[in-house]
């Protein structure tokens, strides 16, 4: 019983790095899969999710419908943004993330000036269990079928509907999809503000959990870079992967050495991968592929 | 409604600030298949590319069922009915070829029975519908691309050397799929092409560029000879 719950314990924290890793790069990467841009504002798309979120739950409203319109009102930003700045800015990479680094400081100083240091949190929602001498958080559980849920609806998305194949065949060849009378700019738009709403998704959903202030989109921003430098530019031969691993690894440094080995653990598993499979996962397994 | 379905009044286009085409005229009534032959360089694909709206025109009309569509996006140009099949075939590599044709919907919505009409035209295509378009043969692809168009009915369909890189059987399969869809639904088709059977095989009429311009046209008569038409085809 001591093993199971040992174990259990072990597969929680990996599970709950894995949902966590998932959620928060899951948005960057079909950004940055799909459309090549670099979105250094992210963070601040999930940081749009986690006010609507918090807001909107100490309103009134359940959680569940909370979360989704932080996901929905960071998607409609996104789009937005997408018109008004990102649009102008394909095939100029290095240009897309000065300006998205812009926004995201435009977005933090000004949310820091707006709503002050910090927003009032709602508390984590449902309660806890025991297992031998642990005690879990049924709201971590959730995170992890949702985060699996996520990735499920994402494959569906790309491979079952019209929107799947105007996307991808947007994505694969610009100008034929243009020829074949797809509206590109609007397919662009679409994919960015899904990517901005997947940040608002992840946003909403640990607003419970943290403290809510201007800057929180950094915690998830650097995760979340990690794990699609791993996992390379396609989504689930690279995103959903990479999480797995990196998840273990964090979960076992962090039970074993510490929050801080966790990190460091991310950090020196990003620069390995990049040294020896420079596109990541992802690029490494197509090219095996043929 | 008018009997000429495409129509461009001295259009010019090029690459920055190269000109590449420098006047063009052409007039293609409804049911015909047109050829544009000439020399490599002189502006064929640039024509087609045009045409369809991926280079822009810099001066000049172009007339689709008389109305203006110079100013139309290439998307917009498509879903008034034009197909185009660029050299190189491009299909999607990473779709499978029911995915490829599924993407040519965006053209026109699909007529009832249109699926199985392209399996009829090319089994193959049928044979392989899950496969990734990108493991296809050279001539399967051309065979996918043009399928792709067909799938939402354009009026008007632009083949970009459909020959180029592809075996003669195919080659002439894919001449008489055009043929036979032309006889049977009075597709219109404009091609560029530098294979002599294929523009025998397929062509009421032909165009012959040099230097950015339509410099003379060949007849129907003049087509059945074939050295009239190789000499033509190195003007």
């Amino acid at each position: 019983m001591a093993f199971l719950s040992e174990l259990f314990a072990f597969l929680y924290q990996a599970g709950d790095a894995f949902a966590f890793l998932v959620l928060a790069a899951c948005g960057l990467a079909i950004v940055f899969g799909m459309m090549g841009v670099i979105n250094l504002a992210h963070g601040e798309f999930i940081l749009c999710g986690a006010y609507v979120c918090a807001t909107a739950t100490r309103l009134g409203m359940p959680l569940p419908l909370s979360v989704l319109l932080g996901a929905l009102v960071a998607g409609i930003v996104g789009m937005i943004l997408e018109r008004l700045v990102i649009r102008h800015l394909y095939h100029r990479p290095l240009d897309t993330i000065v300006a998205t680094w812009g926004i995201s400081m435009i977005a933090t100083q000004g949310t820091l000036i707006v709503l002050g240091s910090t927003l009032p949190g709602t508390g984590t929602p449902l309660g806890s269990f025991t297992l031998g001498d642990y005690s879990f958080s049924q709201y971590r559980l959730v995170l992890i079928g949702t985060a699996l849920a996520t990735l499920v609806g994402l494959y569906l998305l790309f491979t079952r509907t019209r929107f799947g194949i105007l996307a991808r065949a947007t994505i694969q060849m610009p100008h034929m999809a243009q020829a074949l009378g797809i509206n590109t700019g609007l397919v662009y738009s679409l994919t960015f503000g899904l990517g901005a709403g997947l940040a608002g998704l992840a946003g909403g959903l640990y607003a419970p959990t943290m403290t809510l202030v201007p800057t929180m989109g950094s915690a998830f921003l650097v995760e979340a870079f990690v794990t699609v430098v791993v996992g390379g530019a396609d989504i689930f031969l690279g995103t959903a992967p990479a999480a797995a691993i990196l998840g273990v690894i964090k979960a076992a440094l962090t039970s074993w050495y510490g929050q801080l080995a966790g990190q460091i653990g991310l950090l020196l598993t990003a620069i390995v991968v990049i040294r020896v499979m420079p596109r990541g996962l992802s690029g490494w397994l197509l090219r095996e592929r043929g | 409604m008018t009997d000429t379905i495409l129509k461009t009044a001295k259009l010019e286009t090029g690459y920055d600030s190269k000109p590449v085409l420098q006047g063009v005229d052409i007039e293609v009534k409804r049911s015909e298949i047109v050829a544009v032959i000439g020399r490599n360089g002189v502006g064929k694909s640039t024509l087609m590319k045009s045409l369809i709206g991926l280079l822009p025109c810099k001066r000049g009309e172009l007339l689709l069922e008389g109305e203006p569509i110079t100013k139309l996006s290439a998307h917009r140009r498509a879903r008034r009915g034009i197909g185009y099949v660029p050299q190189g075939r491009d299909v999607f590599p990473r779709m499978t070829v029911m995915e490829n044709l599924r993407a040519g919907e965006s053209l026109g919505a699909p007529s009832p029975g249109i699926y199985e009409r392209m399996f009829e035209f090319f089994p193959i295509l049928e044979e392989r519908r899950n496969q990734r378009a990108g493991t296809l043969s050279g001539g399967q692809q051309q065979q996918l691309s043009i399928a792709r168009v067909l799938i939402g009915s354009p009026k008007l369909v632009l083949l970009d050397e459909p020959s180029e890189g592809i075996q003669p059987s195919i080659v002439q399969e894919i001449a008489r799929t055009m043929v036979r869809l032309n006889r049977e639904s009075g597709l219109t088709v404009i091609f560029v092409e530098q294979n002599i059977d294929m523009i025998r095989a397929m062509a009421h009429r032909c165009y012959v560029m040099d230097k950015g311009r339509i410099v003379t046209e060949l007849t129907p008569e003049m087509l059945e000879d074939r050295d009239t038409v190789r000499r033509y085809l190195s003007v």
